[in-house]
């Protein structure tokens, strides 16, 4: 699809609004609608639309799948990491309040509950993501059965 | 320090596979990934055995995730049941993981052996978790993990059925966890909550409104699939039959079993005995399957030629032997049922282990490649031998145990039908297992096994742990169906 000048302007136009979108709704997730899963989706779909039309072989050197496959793991390894950390801090699993941590209050940075979310919720877009692409990979590289 | 942890053993019985499985991943080496999920294992089943130990000492354990207090929160509780059933499911995958290295070498792809062990201790957290918690959607959640991780390990088997196998189980185990999941939105409409102990104290059961009604039988339904009873059974023997072997040997021993687990919190802690057997009439219905299923199954065992196949049907009338148990809903019958769930995991992991024994030597689980194998490689046929006893229940094995106790509780309650149907359908499994026995022992050898050498000790070592287990619990019984008693005893609503 490369050989349209049309779609590949407009696509490249896209994809960075495409990627800060997925990271807004990554990011304002603990305050609004969005979180991981929704912000993983719509980053893998940045990553596919590329895919899609420029080619599996361009878009494997962006992504490639040994990457995006420890990514699918390091994902979860930041959620229960999350959980480990809290019970290492004396809480209880995932109980953010063990977090609350008071620095730069003028910065509001976050603090206990709101830390912990975001930790846990990047975990699941970092997952999402991969998990996204990665099914994307399967279908776009399967050999034509005869 | 040591305070610390055992406060939080557990969330640490999920947390250390969960964490181990990406672990292995990203270490991307099969002998690596092999190690830590070895190690894990044992730890894991370290924890469960505390927790069992602590929970008969005292009483119910509770954890509350991120501190938020039950039913807000999601509460974990051990108490002697779940504790029971989590110690012989993590003590399953610790075995059948020292097993598997050669045969796993043997079956599957070297490039995907880390992704295997990742996979293996998923689907163990899976089936871990719905044993531990006290809620109800995040036991749908841990079997969703568990089923999921299973279909991935089917398809890895060697032949090209092994994915449809899987894919066909992918199929029914949805349609089953959806209609759980419809069934828990239900009791979430009628109640509010989704904490078990809370549900169970504010649904209202007679003239209770249909919904209540509607949301147990999507949930009876939707188990039943999951854990393979009779007519709902046809995923089962594929499935078995063309996973890897060692597999088979976890799934065949844990996986059903959890869903009875399941089904019975279920029944007995949210539905209630008194509702489900005496105004509803699930108990005949129960009794009425499990009988059917159990001669269908076994007499379809017989004609199978594929040893898996054959072990896989004898799997769904063996379901049917813990059904009848709970269908009783006596302490005798109930503690059958649940030490049967115990036994028979020990018998059939052992047998499927002998299966994969087999499978690496000859290279083939058909039984007309087995003939003569008995000369060449005397001590697998042997422990085939001692757990075909088991299964079938002669005295001094594990399954006579559950099976005398089935036997009490049907003349208990007069139902004199149950006990000689019970022993008619034990000479079908004499039939399926004394033809393999034959097999083995009496027949000429084959090209392929008259030049078999011996199974390798490191896999038949942990075979005859299983196969030795069976017969340990066919004599000495205080920690198999003395716990289940116990257990049985408190769902009844006693004090053990």
């Amino acid at each position: 699809m490369s050989a349209f000048p049309i779609i590949r302007i407009i696509t490249k136009l896209l994809i960075p609004y495409i990627l800060l979108f997925a990271f807004y709704v990554q990011f304002h997730g603990d305050y609004g609608p969005g979180g991981g899963f929704q912000a993983g989706v719509i980053f893998a779909s940045a990553l596919i639309l590329y895919g899609l039309v420029f080619g599996l072989d361009a878009i494997k050197k962006v992504a490639p799948p040994i990457v995006i496959e420890k990514c699918m793991a390091l994902g979860v390894l930041v959620y229960a990491g999350t959980g480990a950390l809290t019970m290492a801090l004396g809480g209880k699993f995932l109980d953010y309040n063990v977090l609350e941590h008071h620095v730069l209050p003028q910065w509001h940075v976050p603090s206990g509950q709101h830390l912990g979310i975001f930790l846990v919720e990047l975990g699941v877009g970092i997952t999402v993501t991969a998990v996204m692409t990665m099914i994307f990979y399967a279908f776009a590289g399967r050999k034509q059965v005869q | 320090m040591i305070d610390a942890i055992y406060a939080h053993l557990p969330i640490l019985l999920i947390v250390l596979p969960l964490v181990a499985a990406p672990c292995c991943v990203l270490v991307g080496n099969g002998r690596a990934a092999y190690l830590l999920a070895l190690v894990v294992s044992f730890l894991t089943f370290a924890c469960s055995i505390v927790l069992l130990g602590e929970a008969l000492d005292h009483d119910v354990i509770r954890y509350e995730l991120g501190n938020w207090s039950p039913p807000y929160g999601i509460e974990y509780r051990v108490d002697i049941f779940s504790g029971f059933v989590m110690a012989f499911v993590s003590g399953i995958g610790a075995i059948v993981l020292v097993y598997a290295p050669l045969s796993v070498r043997d079956e599957i792809p070297a490039s995907k052996h880390y992704l295997f062990y990742a996979t293996y201790l998923l689907c163990m957290t899976g089936l871990l978790g719905m044993c531990v918690t006290g809620d109800l959607f995040n036991v749908f959640v841990f079997l969703e993990i568990s089923s999921l991780s299973s279909y991935a390990l089917i398809s890895l088997g060697r032949t090209r059925r092994a994915p449809l196998a899987a894919f066909q189980y992918l199929i029914l185990g949805s349609i089953g966890a959806t209609f759980i999941l419809i069934g828990i939105g239900l009791l979430y409409q009628m109640t509010g909550t989704l904490n078990m102990a809370d549900i169970a104290a504010r649904v209202p059961h007679e003239h209770g409104p249909r919904t209540v009604l509607v949301a147990f039988a999507f949930l009876t339904v939707g188990l039943c699939v999951k854990m393979a009873v009779f007519p709902l059974h046809t995923w089962l023997p594929n499935a078995y039959t063309y996973a890897p072997s060692v597999v088979t040997c976890f799934i065949a021993a844990t996986a059903t079993k959890v869903s009875v687990y399941a089904f019975v919190r279920i029944i007995f802690g949210i539905i209630t005995p008194g509702f489900a057997f005496d105004v509803l009439p699930l108990d005949t219905e129960l009794m009425l399957f499990s009988l059917v299923g159990i001669f269908i199954a076994s007499t379809a065992a017989i004609y199978q030629d594929n040893v898996k196949r054959l072990l896989a049907y004898s799997s769904v009338a063996q379901i049917g032997y813990m059904l009848l148990g709970i269908s009783m809903a006596t302490p005798t019958g109930l503690s059958g049922g649940i030490v049967h769930m115990f036994n028979h995991a020990l018998i059939k992991g052992g047998l499927f282990m002998v299966a994969g024994c087999f499978a690496l030597r000859l290279g083939s689980v058909q039984l007309s490649d087995w003939k003569g194998a008995g000369r060449t490689m005397p001590f697998t046929a042997l422990a085939w031998a001692i757990g075909g006893l088991a299964l079938i229940g002669v005295p001094l094995t594990a399954g006579f145990i559950s099976k005398w106790l089935l036997l009490t509780s049907a003349f208990e309650t007069g139902r004199w039908p149950i006990a000689v149907l019970m022993l008619l359908s034990s000479l079908l499994a004499v039939v399926y297992v004394w033809r393999v026995v034959e097999t083995l022992f009496f027949s000429e050898p084959s090209e392929a096994a008259a030049n078999a050498t011996e199974a390798p000790l490191r896999m038949l070592v942990p075979t005859y742990v299983l196969i030795g287990a069976t017969l340990l619990f066919g004599v000495w019984t205080p920690y198999s169906a003395g716990i289940a008693r116990q257990a049985a005893i408190a769902l009844l609503g006693g004090t053990p």
